[in-house]
């Protein structure tokens, strides 16, 4: 694959990833559990959407056909997006929503770290960014497993619960192919963070007094288009506006 | 000589302006002791600005202010771009901003941006060092709630970066 269209194609499956969980986010304003608990997942989801502008506007400048980041947040279907499945999961109860942000914020903060050395100044920069604000994703949704998990039975299982709902989405996210491939000095080799990942998750658990999920066959396909059904009704409120009234400008 | 005189002094007034922009979010801080603008030209043609935070929604509203900023003080030729790298830090606080913020009622960032560092703010009010965190995600990105144990007041602290 071409240099350009990798390229292209990884800032886009990147910012996909940080837009979707983001409005993810967005579903729990207004009825988080706690009013604190309401602030920060709305903070989280900022930090995302903000992430995915600077990443969909890179890859809309990369394939120079004058889409900038919203006309690729809106204006594309269910299809065309690459975010990773564990995204697009319904919120579940607040515990599946903490579990599913741990462990993306897990795997994400390794991922930010590499890429902020890479020789493409722009990844670079969005990741030097993104890192730090990655550190408060993981520290909340860290604390967040360990209070769930050495709480209460109640609070106990439905962390369980929500891991082992996400559990099946995490080896997608350190699945090399055709675009990483392309990308050597540009992005880390998923596979290469997968020990950061394991030892985070290890020890996290592991101060919850939980054991790791039971493997399980694992479900891949969201980089490649292939999603569940849950992203398209995600995609049809984020879209509405914008698609009725396609001139509708602030 | 002179041409170069004209220069700076165009710079100079574009940082006037500057210092009366107001962050949209904390008007007792402008822009320039927020940090966010990073660089004025010598030649007063460019201002670059940097976000706090990748997704703060202030962004597009601080740039607008500039922009009608400029335009007011016969500037609007200025070019404005945003720099991403380096990521925007609380170091960048002015001294100036730094009490600003607590004369607003907003403890400042320690002057490390060190995310581990941060030991217990000062109470903007009373000045106890008797404080303890609510919440680490406050009324805007770039600050977390607290509370005096001492006057029982809540107050903003600017979250280190």
């Amino acid at each position: 694959m071409h240099r350009g269209e990798a390229t292209f194609r990884y800032a886009l499956r990147l910012g996909d990833d940080a837009l979707v969980l983001g409005q993810r986010l967005g579903e729990w304003c207004g009825k988080a559990p706690a009013l604190e608990i309401d602030l920060a997942l709305a903070n989280l989801g900022l930090d995302l959407i903000g992430q995915a502008t600077f990443l969909l506007g890179y890859a809309g400048e990369i394939e120079g056909k004058g889409r900038d980041a919203d006309r690729l947040a809106f204006h594309r279907d269910v299809m065309d997006f690459s975010n990773c499945l564990l995204v697009e999961q319904p919120n579940g109860d607040f515990a599946r929503t903490i579990a599913r942000q741990f462990l993306f914020s897990a795997w994400r903060a390794p991922l930010f770290e590499a890429l902020s050395t890479s020789s493409d100044e722009t990844l670079a920069a969005v990741a030097k960014k993104a890192v730090k604000e990655t550190a408060y994703h993981l520290r909340y949704s860290r604390e967040w497993v360990v209070r769930l998990g050495d709480g209460t039975d109640e609070s106990r299982r439905r962390l369980v619960e929500g891991l082992e709902w996400c559990w099946r989405f995490v080896d997608e996210l350190f699945e090399p192919d055709e675009v990483t491939r392309a990308l050597a000095n540009i992005a880390p080799d998923p596979a290469a963070l997968r020990p950061r990942f394991d030892a985070e998750v290890d020890k996290t658990l592991g101060e919850a007094g939980l054991d790791q999920p039971a493997a399980r066959r694992a479900v891949v396909g969201g980089r490649a288009g292939r999603h569940s059904e849950h992203l398209g009704h995600l995609l049809a409120e984020m879209q509405f506006l914008p698609r009725a009234y396609p001139e509708a400008r602030w | 000589m002179i041409a170069n005189r004209l220069a700076t002094d165009r710079a100079a007034r574009i940082r006037e302006v500057l210092a009366a922009v107001a962050d949209p979010e904390i008007p007792a801080v402008s822009v320039l002791d927020l940090g966010i603008v990073r660089e004025i030209d010598r030649d007063g043609r460019t201002v670059a600005i940097t976000p706090t935070y990748s997704g703060c929604p202030a962004t597009a509203a601080i740039e607008a202010n500039i922009r009608s900023a400029l335009a007011a003080a016969d500037l609007s030729d200025v070019r404005l771009v945003t720099r991403l790298d380096p990521p925007w830090t609380t170091d960048w606080i002015t001294s100036e901003g730094r009490a600003k913020l607590l004369a607003y009622g907003v403890a400042p960032p320690p002057a490390s941006s060190h995310l581990h560092a941060a030991a217990a703010p000062t109470c903007p009010r009373c000045g106890s060092r008797e404080t303890e965190e609510v919440s680490r995600f406050g009324s805007t990105p770039c600050k977390a709630l607290w509370r005096c144990l001492a006057c029982a007041e809540p107050f903003d602290r600017f979250k280190c970066h």
